[in-house]
């Protein structure tokens, strides 16, 4: 687990990673790679609800909160795709709500996929990212509202 | 001499490749390879030229102007009128209506002869195999009028026409069918189907939007009462499209849109509507695209249809070909009689990481469950990848493609 490295940290290290890619092929083949390693999503949360809008391809995403922090898990029916929400795990589960809502993620245009996966409805990663974020931001919510944040349950009521 | 008469025959695609200026560029550093013409063709450069030639010299609104821009505008406006006339053999040119695409025509139709003649209980009859852009209308017009929506089914891509025969019936008010099938290739005997509705007594509407681009079209052969293409399809530009109705259907039905260009005379009380086509051209239209429309067409017609045609199904014959050959590919789709698209699966593969690898290489081609889900549900599979070839695709690029398949097939699995 990525527990004591900043979200920046991972990203930083990500595109020092691809850096050493010499072609697209080789990108893919390691993208593809981390694709087929992801742990598979068990069938219990292959449900409608956890599919993410907006991929081409089937993108399952659940999310779990354990002392203040946000784990991710997720499967697709591609691979490619599963390679990309490897990655944005890897960036992203185990930190706070706070931290995964504000991260830049600016590793994706440095590794040069929002260039090459263009942003049209097939590519899918930037409503993974939007789906991450919106879990991040129930849970610093639901976080709040248990810590009984009085000014939050005098706006509810 | 024998040779010369070999090349009056064959295409030369050669030739051809010239005239298209974006099939000079590079996709991610190789020469572009482009399979994705049944969703928009590339366009000529007599084409580009035109739309140029259209803003730089003679753009003025048409039909109100006395001044000289506006008399060239609309005599090129209603000279495209024309064109599609002769491209599809309508009878006047009253009956060509410009549109912004099929989708419009056949919205039109819905909304217009819909909605003055489907009551509760009627039926619209359409098939498995229709884009979503014929069904979508249909559903709503159902839904609406308390009316039955009834569907021919298919099997590997062909409709069963027995099955059509059980569904109609005197209360089959219009059978919307689709020509040629954008996900599977699939020309569908819409002769036999607009026959056997007539003889029921409903009206037939013709998607064409795949068809008009590889077929002879004669709408007065195919005796259909409604037929909808786009020009993006068929070498043209974007936002303009064609709707072909019988004249005396067209002059029956209420008008879709109000506005300018639709009226005869306008009180604040009563407005009187203009005459066909005009009547459902509210507003400006799209002239400079409906202008150039008549180049596309023109473009077509000059290289010949039946030469593109031959060229186009060798390509795809030796496509399937090679692909039945690469390990786990299967074809999805198998009719008889085919235009050049070839759609398939690939064994434990989803369609869309071949096709991100494919545009790696350079090599586009479609992949998802092209805008007809409920086909996709029939086969069982969330969709395909669909390589569709146009008059400038050469064998060379299939073997690209073939090459492009059998390294993603290796790097996926």
């Amino acid at each position: 687990m990525s527990d004591h490295k900043t979200i920046q940290e991972t990203e930083n290290e990500i595109v020092e990673e691809f850096s050493l890619f010499d072609s697209w092929d080789d990108k893919y083949e390691y993208i593809i790679d981390l694709g087929k390693k992801l742990p598979v999503l068990e069938d219990k949360h292959k449900l409608d609800e956890n599919k993410v809008r907006g991929c081409q391809s089937t993108v399952w995403l659940v999310a779990d909160s354990e002392n203040g922090k946000v784990y991710f898990k997720a499967d697709s029916d591609a691979v490619i795709v599963k390679g990309l929400i490897s990655m944005l795990i890897r960036v992203l589960s185990g930190h706070t709500p706070d931290e995964i809502i504000q991260a830049s993620l600016g590793f994706i245009q440095k590794i040069g996929m929002t260039t090459h996966l263009a942003q049209t409805r097939s590519n899918g990663l930037l409503a993974m990212v939007k789906q991450m974020k919106n879990f991040a931001l129930a849970y610093k919510i639901k976080n709040s509202m248990q810590h009984g944040e009085r000014s939050t349950e005098t706006k509810s009521n | 001499m024998i040779q010369s008469n070999t090349i009056t025959k064959e295409l030369d695609v050669f030739a051809i490749r010239k005239q298209f200026p974006a099939l000079n560029r590079q996709v991610k550093g190789q020469p572009l390879v482009y399979f994705d013409n049944a969703a928009t063709t590339q366009k000529p450069q007599v084409v580009i030229d035109a739309l140029v030639d259209y803003y730089t010299n003679y753009n003025a609104n048409v039909h109100r102007g006395i001044h000289t821009l506006a008399e060239e505008a609309t005599a090129a406006f209603e000279a495209s009128r024309d064109a599609a006339q002769r491209f599809i053999n309508a009878s006047s040119r009253e009956e060509i209506i410009f549109t912004r695409g099929t989708t419009e025509g056949i919205n039109l139709v819905a909304y217009s002869w819909g909605r003055k003649n489907i009551n509760a209980g009627d039926e619209i009859i359409i098939t498995e195999m229709e884009h979503h852009s014929n069904i979508v209308p249909w559903q709503m017009l159902c839904e609406e009028k308390g009316a039955v929506l009834k569907v021919i089914p298919q099997q590997d891509g062909e409709l069963l026409l027995d099955e059509y025969k059980k569904l109609l019936s005197s209360k089959t008010k219009l059978v919307s069918v689709v020509h040629v099938s954008n996900a599977l290739g699939t020309v569908n005997p819409v002769s036999a189907i607009i026959q056997l509705a007539h003889q029921a007594g409903a009206l037939v509407m013709v998607d064409g939007a795949q068809s008009t681009v590889h077929l002879d079209i004669d709408v007065q052969a195919m005796d259909c009462d409604f037929f909808a293409f786009s020009s993006h399809k068929v070498y043209g530009p974007t936002g303009i499209g064609v709707l072909y109705g019988k004249k005396h259907l067209l002059e029956a039905m209420p008008p879709f849109q109000g506005g300018g260009e639709m009226i005869k005379e306008v009180t604040l009380e009563k407005t009187t509507f203009n005459d066909l086509p005009y009547k459902f051209e509210a507003g400006t239209p799209n002239i400079g695209d409906a202008v150039v429309l008549k180049a596309a067409l023109d473009f077509v017609t000059r290289i010949g249809k039946e030469k593109v045609r031959n060229h186009e199904i060798e390509l795809l014959a030796y496509a399937t070909e090679q692909l039945v050959q690469l390990p786990g590919v299967r074809i999805i789709g198998t009719a008889a009689t085919k235009v050049s698209v070839v759609s398939f699966v690939i064994d434990k593969i989803h369609p869309q990481d071949i096709g991100i690898l494919l545009d790696n290489r350079g090599i586009a081609v479609r992949t998802g469950h092209h805008c007809a889900q409920p086909l996709m549900h029939c086969f069982g599979i969330p969709g395909t990848i669909r390589a569709s070839f146009a008059m400038y695709n050469t064998k060379e690029e299939v073997d690209q493609l073939i090459v492009g398949l059998q390294k993603a097939i290796k790097m996926l699995l």
